[in-house]
């Protein structure tokens, strides 16, 4: 670090990611109480416990070969082979993926990312909730945090990949890249998943399955809410000089950047999550008819939608746009349930795939002709490259993926619990061990009691 | 053509001011905004008054009175 503008400039950034990065364990604290305040009584270990265990198995494989990936894959393989430069440096056994005084960034922006590959998997585990095996999900999480999703994001939220050269490709706050790809991973694995025991009726009517604690679900939406800001912020190169940029950037005024280094600004992107969330929570209200639980989904919705391009819309195309895709989700979901009779627990599949998709194809048009990169050559954004990109990451590596491995799961017999207990609930050992260890206790304290108290004389 | 008046960030970013699309449209979009809010204001004043009419036939006398003591 020589120089003290340099110096700044890199704890500054040092520090505010990993202020991002605390912030976004808020929204795996948000998923798990919205999990298991959706979850009936007799799963609540079970359905805890298989999205507690996202964060260390991805964590971990994250380190080993995720992280790689990303510096690896821009062009590989349809385009050129892997960045062996690049790669290397983020290998587990390079000395820049460690404590190093001459690298104080690998840290923080390897976790940032990381923390994205958990709401990934976490997404995933909400769908699925009280019938599918923990380890079966566990190897999905593992798939989609550590593998396809971080292939996606070489491809197209790395400011060389190739969907951003050659298609132009524009996805700021990760409508594709995280929440279409992890809807569509779930919609693979519920296909082949099946829905729970009674969420249809003979004539295949759906039936509702109401949260147990409204109160838990509702505290767990808005931590999800409050670590999206620290998500947001952790999409953006908090400050960088065009000289760093090395692109067609002139003059030498700093800037911050999105991933792809194209300016943008803390405060545009503060501006359009608030009114994407608020063009979202109206529309939800209005078109779920004041559903408490659609309603705040719909915020996340509205923000998902809105995200491909909030770091370059205004704030009321921001919350027109949010409000359009809430609409267009809601009546998609009910519709694919009823049509195919697909048991989506807690609408994962909707309000991050579809929104995600819709959201990206928006951005196409919005930000039609504007640029996605500040390197010269490279495509400008268009409907038909987001379009491509949308199915690209919704099928091709979320979707295809998800349905394949559930495939391979559901002819071992490892995928679904058996059906007796499901019916008796997951946690229904745990119980009778709780209650057998409360029995036990109450026994031993009266009876030490018992010897302690001598009868009066 | 690009939507917000830039098509490649051979720019100095000294000299740039809004980037956001459709510039000089500000006022309709605020006009489109303000009749989303004022939509849904309207929308919801007409639903409310449907469900209270709904709802002020439904009670049954004894279960109110047990809600009242519900507190």
């Amino acid at each position: 670090m020589d120089g003290n503008l340099n110096a700044l400039t890199t704890v500054f950034t040092e520090f505010y990611y990993w202020v991002t990065v605390v912030f976004m364990f808020l929204i795996h604290v948000g998923f798990c109480m919205y999990e298991v305040g959706a979850s009936r009584r007799r799963n609540h270990m079970h359905t805890l416990m298989k999205n507690v265990m996202v964060i260390p198995l991805v964590t971990v494989t994250f380190f080993f070969f995720g992280w790689w990936i990303y510096w690896a894959f821009p062009m590989f393989p349809f385009f050129g082979g892997l960045n062996h430069e690049m790669g290397n440096a983020n290998l587990p056994w390079s000395q820049t993926m460690g404590t190093n005084l001459s690298d104080r960034i690998t840290g923080v922006f390897w976790a940032a990312f990381l923390l994205f590959s958990w709401t990934a998997a976490s997404i995933v585990s909400g769908s699925v909730i009280e019938r599918i095996r923990s380890s079966a999900l566990w190897v999905h999480a593992v798939l989609i945090g550590s593998v396809w999703w971080i292939i996606d994001a070489a491809w197209g939220w790395h400011y060389g990949g190739w969907m951003v050269q050659y298609l132009g490709y524009h996805d700021a706050y990760a409508s594709g890249v995280i929440h279409a790809i992890a809807g569509g991973y779930a919609l693979g694995v519920i296909m082949v998943l099946g829905p729970r025991i009674g969420k249809f009726a003979s004539d295949g009517t759906p039936r509702d399955i109401p949260p147990h604690n409204p109160w838990m679900l509702t505290i767990g939406i808005f931590l999800i809410y409050t670590g999206f800001w620290g998500f947001y912020a952790a999409c953006n190169v908090p400050a960088i000089s065009p000289e760093v940029i090395d692109g067609q950037i002139t003059g030498t005024t700093w800037t911050a950047t999105n991933i792809y280094l194209a300016p943008t600004s803390l405060s545009a992107i503060t501006f359009n999550f608030l009114m994407s969330l608020s063009g979202g929570l109206m529309a939800a209200y209005v078109v779920s008819k004041g559903d408490a639980f659609w309603t705040f989904s719909g915020g996340l919705a509205g923000v998902i939608t809105a995200s491909a391009g909030n770091d370059l819309y205004h704030p009321i195309q921001a919350m027109l746009i949010g409000a359009t895709g809430v609409v267009v989700v809601y009546k998609l979901h009910y519709w694919v349930e009823r049509r195919f009779k697909l048991d989506d627990a807690v609408g994962a599949v909707a309000v991050h795939g579809y929104s995600g998709v819709l959201g990206l194809i928006i951005a196409g048009f919005v930000l039609w002709g504007a640029p996605s990169s500040p390197y010269e050559g490279y495509a400008t954004i268009n409907p038909v490259g987001q379009t491509i990109g949308a199915v690209i990451m919704f099928f091709v590596l979320g979707w295809l993926p998800g349905w394949a491995v559930a495939k391979m799961q559901a002819a071992a017999g490892v995928l679904r619990i058996p059906e007796e207990v499901e019916l008796q609930g997951l946690d229904y050992a745990e119980h009778h061990a709780y209650e057998d260890a409360k029995t036990d206790i109450i026994e031993a304290d009266k009876a030490h009691l018992a010897a302690r108290v001598t009868p009066a004389e | 053509m690009s939507t917000n008046g830039y098509e490649n960030w051979a720019v100095d970013l000294a000299n740039v001011g809004p980037i956001y699309p459709f510039q000089g449209w500000e006022i309709p979009m605020t006009i489109a905004g303000v009749i989303f809010w004022l939509a849904w204001h309207r929308i919801q004043f007409v639903r409310e008054s449907e469900h209270l009419e709904k709802a002020r036939k439904m009670g049954d006398p004894d279960m109110i009175a047990k809600h009242l003591d519900r507190y």
